[in-house]
């Protein structure tokens, strides 16, 4: 495995119109590590997570300026494909959203529209590895063909992880995944997040620094749009350096 | 003791009583409409079941002479043999008189039947004609026998001949199936609402398939596809603006345009529903981005997020989710199509029209036209006429809706 980051970003400024939402954001995030990002609400780091898969694109009046290379490529470069890029890059939402479909349709929606579908015993392979990885195959093994909504907050959540790591993405964004969620589905998903490290690069927006401190293993700071610190998760709740996030962690702001 | 929980204090009672109010207020709303809606369907229930029947006189004919169908004079076969049922007519105009209690229509009855049925030809038979609609009238008891003799339409002899029928049992009331499959007729024992209500599918078929469509595609476009800008602004105020233009100046735009620039044939279903789709767009446009905007745009990004490109998430998981919403407007568009004659009638839909039209370019004419042509004819029974062809348009209505909730069910997230 590459030392390498598998993204590096410089000098990223984002705008909502006239509103300035980054400042300067010059981050390295490695390979097969948990990065999560932190902050008061309104703090960019969202809006950080979405400029990597450049969901921010939907938004009509958003503009990205600086550098943000993935694997070496700069993916707001003309030459890129936003469809290639979202299927390299999986993303999971702060609330679970499932298609109004069948399990089995929500996990394998994504190979198919990508075309990694040959024939009927792939798509049961892929879902049934995508629904083991996520955690969810032995509870929902005999019950495939029952609409994804019809699943627990927290098994939603995890459908939605399996419906992400079905296209063989790299590296998986999660933007709040447990936000909505209760303690015990929050710890499923935490040691879910634990085990997908080995084979995914993940950044995780949250909240709570309890969970940042838990799965992450480097951590950065966002601040009113501007990337206060960042580092290795221990090193910056245990001896930040700037004064900033020393006030956010020990709750004097937030 | 403690009052704190009691309603003793007079704001709470205030309060408690507004919410009574407003509550036996909404409870009256519905009773009144639902009352309006009563009496509007009583009345004109009652008024148009006068239609599912008509009076029939039986004659007796005699077409011993006769060998083929060339041989025969129908229209002289049926005059005698009236004749013969009232051998005590002499004078002309009496004769005349008598001849008015038959429809004008009976020769071609006759030959109809005798087509039909050759075995006639040969031999003497009872058959029943359709009596005239004054007797038709009479029968129904539209026409009082207790006033005085010039003000009502049935003269006294007439009405001695109508007995004389009674009395022998020559006179009957049938099933009135020719309302339901002939075409129009300048005489209401003849007039069917067939060929208005195939004219008024035909036009509907053509309206939904212009408009539908469209208004989809339209809305997709403006909700899903277009960036917001000052043009799709500009477009959405248009579109509000066309929803509220009077219906008559889509006709006036029908008749310039599709008639006489286009060419396209005048009075047929082809252009009515071309001209009700204009009108029907704005509607279905407005539902269909209501319904649009409803799906939660996480259904979207969870699409996008996956990387499905625009189109594959609007037509995989948005436009069924939409699909229920787009229906009803649809459907309600459909409605007002259905009922609308303004434009219809600057197209020239608005003609007499009696055959049936075979196809889109037939001359046609619609539901609620003939309704109009009807309620405007000074003939007595055209009135239950009038009354049976709301009813039939009302109940055109309801196998829409019917058909809209059936597919709406179809639709309708599973989940």
């Amino acid at each position: 495995m590459s030392k390498e980051p598998i993204i590096t970003t410089r000098n990223v400024d984002v705008f909502y119109g006239d509103k300035q939402a980054l400042n300067g954001v010059t981050l390295d995030v490695p390979r097969n590590k948990v990065t999560s990002l932190i902050g008061p609400s309104g703090c960019g780091k969202s809006t950080f997570l979405r400029s990597i898969n450049r969901m921010n694109d939907l938004v009509d009046i958003c503009r990205v300026e600086g550098e943000i290379m993935v694997e070496g490529k700069n993916i707001y470069d003309k030459d890129v494909d936003v469809v290639a890029l979202r299927a390299h890059i999986g993303m999971v939402f702060q609330k679970p959203n499932p298609f109004p479909k069948s399990i089995f349709e929500n996990v394998i929606y994504g190979p198919k529209i990508h075309g990694m579908i040959k024939s009927k015993s792939d798509a049961e392979e892929i879902v049934e590895t995508s629904l083991r990885r996520a955690g969810l195959w032995k509870e929902v093994a005999d019950r495939l063909q029952e609409p994804g909504t019809s699943l627990s907050g927290g098994q939603q959540q995890r459908l939605c992880i399996a419906r992400a790591i079905a296209v063989k993405p790299s590296i998986i964004l999660m933007d709040e995944p447990a936000s909505a969620l209760d303690p015990i589905a929050t710890a499923v998903i935490e040691e879910l997040i634990d085990e997908l490290r080995q084979n995914y690069t993940i950044i995780i927006v949250t909240h709570s620094m309890q969970q940042a401190a838990r799965v992450s293993q480097r951590t950065a700071f966002f601040h009113m749009g501007d990337l206060v610190e960042s580092g290795a998760t221990k090193e910056l709740f245990t001896s930040p350096r700037d004064e900033r996030t020393q006030n956010y962690i020990s709750g004097r702001i937030g | 003791m403690t009052d704190l929980f009691t309603t003793a204090s007079g704001h709470l009672r205030a309060r408690h009583r507004a919410e009574w109010r407003f509550r036996w207020l909404g409870r009256l709303a519905i009773v009144f409409s639902l009352g309006f809606l009563l009496i509007m369907l009583f009345s004109i229930t009652s008024l148009g079941k006068g239609a599912l029947s008509r009076a029939e006189i039986q004659l007796s004919i005699d077409l011993s002479a006769a060998s083929s169908l060339e041989d025969v004079n129908f229209q002289k076969a049926v005059r005698s043999a009236l004749f013969a049922t009232f051998p005590e007519v002499t004078d002309r105009s009496d004769k005349r008189a008598l001849l008015k209690l038959l429809s004008s229509d009976s020769g071609y009855e006759l030959a109809r039947m005798v087509e039909e049925n050759p075995a006639l030809l040969g031999q003497e038979t009872t058959l029943w004609f359709t009596a005239s609609d004054d007797i038709d009238m009479y029968e129904k008891g539209a026409i009082d026998a207790n006033l005085p003799e010039n003000r009502r339409r049935l003269k006294d002899t007439t009405l001695g001949w109508v007995r004389t029928l009674e009395s022998r049992n020559a006179l009957r009331s049938v099933f009135n199936t020719a309302f339901f499959t002939s075409g129009d007729s300048r005489e209401p024992e003849l007039a069917g609402i067939f060929s208005a209500l195939v004219g008024s599918i035909l036009s509907l078929i053509v309206c939904f398939a212009l408009s539908f469509p469209l208004g989809i595609m339209a809305a997709l476009s403006l909700e899903e596809f277009s960036k917001k800008s000052r043009w799709s602004d500009f477009i959405e105020v248009n579109i509000n603006n066309l929803a509220a233009v009077p219906s008559i100046v889509f006709g006036l735009l029908g008749m310039a345009i599709i008639l006489n620039v286009f060419g396209l044939p005048r009075s047929s279903p082809l252009v009515g529903g071309m001209v009700l789709a204009l009108m029907t767009l704005p509607t279905i446009i407005i539902a269909s981005r209501a319904a649009l905007r409803s799906v939660p745009p996480s259904i979207r990004e969870a699409a996008l997020g996956m990387g499905a490109t625009r189109v594959q998430t609007t037509f995989h998981h948005v436009l069924p989710l939409a699909m229920p919403g787009m229906l009803t407007g649809a459907i309600v568009g459909m409605a007002r199509a259905l009922g609308e004659t303004a434009p219809l009638i600057m197209i020239g839909m608005v003609a007499f029209i009696v055959d049936v039209p075979q196809g889109f370019t037939d001359a046609a004419t619609s539901l609620p036209v003939q309704i109009f042509l009807w309620a405007d004819s000074p003939e007595r029974a055209f009135l239950e006429k009038t009354s049976a062809a709301i009813l039939v348009l009302l109940g055109l209505l309801i196998v829409m809706n019917i058909a809209a909730v059936v597919l709406r069910k179809k639709f309708e997230r599973r989940y």
